[in-house]
């Protein structure tokens, strides 16, 4: 299908301009303009299992503690079933990823682990999710929230300082009383574990919508932080940022796993492959396959994720 | 599909060929019809700049040519010429009253009804009759609201209210007139709101749910902060409706030339349940239609008017401006 409709406009290309609307959907592989031409060479080149390029940056972890029990849940919305009865362990000390094509459940089965979902009112969910051995249906969503914070696709501070920014997590629910001093130490903590502290350190009265892109996102990843969570979760944090930003991210990610358990989602399988532990493959809202990172893209079990981590679909 | 993944890359088309041609696209290629349809519609877009500069350039000119600082600062009064007439400077204060009652009562209300549809609107039907409740609230003429109030005002619960006597009670006040304004400025106010709640994306939201914090934290400290220029907007655009309006003030104010404030009542509420005027009427009466027919005085007045809705219009880019500068988020 792709080969077809890139074959079809290059054709027009070659009577006349392309007109810039022909093109539908995520231009052809074939297009990319490759810098290196022996890069192309080395892309093109059947990959047994994946890809090997890409660097591990993580190293094997210190410990892992069970935080968080995704027990046989099940997530619809309306008639559709966006996740199919998935059981998973979050573990302190690790960073998960979940990977999967778009649609297939993996920001859904997130944002269900600190009951956000709940915000869709067409959604249900059926199963169990742990945190600690407590069912979170038992816990106060804003409780829950506290513990297990998140941090979006979209970097997107509030409208107000960096400082603020902080302290509007350490504060009470809206209130402005607690005073700046009292707050400080907690708020520079929690740059400084985002690793944002060295570069806003004199702006901190600078409005946040003001940082760039990257330093937006770690901003985001601090305010996640200022609440003292036991779990950290990420949906797809890089995708807004670039190459440099995305790399300091990363590094972080890694940094924190020990503090927090870090779920990231991403579609990006080398980011997968370069930060995580284990990785959960899920397609068309199933589990397809768990397993440590290096099993996984290395020698995957399944013939789904085989395909998808080589780039057969997605 | 099997086989564009072996094959390797094709040169990539020619750059030149995939120009986008839309930005030095002109119109000559264009078909006739839509060729006549851009010159009409410039010919509309200049006509309206045309009629806008006309009206503010000719009030401007006889404004300055009659308006005398002394008419700002005395009242009308009864005289048989021009110089013995007096100013219009109950009228000024007159509007500024009903301004800033009106705005003090839509405000809160528009901004709070706004955030309920917005960020809650449940149940489901009860949000709709209110959006449309709104919606019809903004299509009544004035004058009907005007009529709907003299009933309200004229009952004796709410005779505190306005001039009351043996038992009658008059109806006609700021307070009377203020409230039946802040109806005419309420759909404005919820709209603007409600477009910059809505402008505010999801994640945003989410964002600050995310962090434990309950629907009304995140509304107060990210979602109404975040909607400063659309509240102001809404603010200024009702403001300009009140201070315009005619209708509710001959019918609800009295439509004196004066103050006539109740006796008896302490300072401020005398005035303020009295009756009394306004711009507008001032400007209604002193035109050749009205019972005073000196209409160097209503361009004066009006000239005062224009330069108010001026400098609300002025003060909302400014708030515009300011919140441009500070940035917003992506989608």
């Amino acid at each position: 299908m792709e080969s077809l409709t890139s074959d079809v406009s290059e054709l027009r290309g070659a009577i006349a301009p392309v007109s810039s609307d022909t093109p539908q959907g995520p231009p052809p592989i074939r297009r990319l303009q490759l810098e290196d031409p022996a890069a192309a060479r080395e892309a093109t080149a059947p990959v047994v299992g994946g890809f090997t390029t890409a660097r591990r940056s993580i190293g094997a972890p210190q410990f892992s503690i069970r935080r968080m029990e995704i027990d046989d849940v099940s997530v619809h919305y309306g008639e559709k079933e966006a996740v199919k009865s998935v059981s998973l362990p979050v573990r302190q000390g690790e960073v998960l990823a979940l990977i999967g094509p778009s649609g297939c459940g993996k920001t859904t089965l997130l944002r269900s682990l600190n009951r956000l979902t709940e915000l869709t009112s067409t959604a249900r969910l059926s199963g169990r999710i742990l945190l600690d051995d407590v069912d979170t249906k038992s816990i106060e969503p804003t409780l829950l929230r506290r513990r297990v914070t998140m941090v979006f696709q979209q970097p997107n501070p509030f409208p107000m300082s960096v400082f603020d920014n902080i302290a509007y997590v350490l504060r009470e629910q809206g209130s402005r009383r607690a005073r700046k001093k009292t707050l400080e130490p907690a708020v520079h903590s929690a740059l400084e574990r985002a690793g944002l502290f060295e570069e806003v350190k004199d702006n901190l009265d600078h409005p946040a919508l003001k940082l760039s892109g990257g330093q937006q996102q770690r901003l985001c990843i601090a305010r996640a932080l200022a609440a003292e969570p036991e779990v950290l979760l990420l949906d797809e944090p890089c995708s807004a940022l670039d190459p440099q930003s995305t790399q300091v991210i990363e590094d972080l990610i890694v940094k924190l796993r020990d503090d927090v358990a870090v779920v990231i989602v991403t579609h990006n399988l080398q980011q997968a492959y370069r930060v995580a532990d284990h990785v959960a493959f899920m397609y068309l809202g199933d589990l397809v396959e768990y397993a440590s990172a290096t099993a996984l893209f290395g020698s995957p079990r399944e013939q789904r994720t085989k395909e998808y981590v080589s780039g057969a679909f997605g | 599909m099997g086989s564009s993944l072996t094959t390797p890359p094709p040169a990539p088309p020619p750059q030149a060929k995939r120009e986008p041609t839309a930005a030095v696209e002109g119109s000559a290629t264009w078909r006739p019809s839509d060729r006549i349809g851009l010159v009409v519609c410039w010919a509309l877009g200049l006509l309206f700049c045309a009629i806008a500069i006309a009206v503010v350039l000719y009030l401007l000119v006889q404004g300055i040519k009659y308006l005398r600082p002394e008419m700002l600062t005395t009242p009308a009064s009864a005289g048989y010429t021009q110089a013995e007439s007096g100013g219009f400077s109950d009228a000024l204060v007159g509007t500024l009253i009903v301004a800033t009652m009106g705005i003090a009562i839509a405000l809160p209300v528009g901004v709070a009804t706004a955030v309920w549809l917005v960020e809650y609107g449940r149940p489901t039907a009860l949000a709709r009759i209110t959006e449309s409740t709104i919606e019809a609230i903004a299509g009544i003429p004035s004058i009907v609201l005007a009529l709907f109030g003299t009933v309200i005002f004229s009952s004796t619960a709410l005779g505190f209210l306005s001039r009351s006597s043996e038992g009658v009670v008059f109806g006609r006040s700021f307070f009377a007139a203020s409230a039946m304004l802040s109806l005419v400025a309420l759909p404005l106010i919820v709209g603007s709101v409600r477009e910059g709640l809505s402008s505010i994306p999801r994640h945003v939201r989410e964002a600050s749910y995310a962090v434990g914090k309950t629907k009304a934290a995140t509304a107060r400290r990210i979602l109404l902060p975040s909607s400063k220029p659309q509240i102001a907007t809404g603010a200024m655009l009702g403001l300009g409706r009140i201070i315009g309006d005619t209708a509710i003030i001959v019918v609800l104010l009295g439509a004196t030339q004066n103050f006539a404030p109740v006796e008896g009542a302490p300072f401020p509420l005398n005035y303020l349940r009295g009756a009394g005027t306004t711009l507008t009427n001032f400007v209604y009466e002193a035109s050749p239609t009205g019972n005073l027919n000196q209409p160097e005085k209503a361009y004066a007045a009006a000239f005062v008017l224009l330069l108010m809705v001026l400098a609300l219009n002025a003060a909302v880019d400014v708030v515009h401006r300011r919140a441009r500068k500070a940035g917003t988020w992506s989608h």
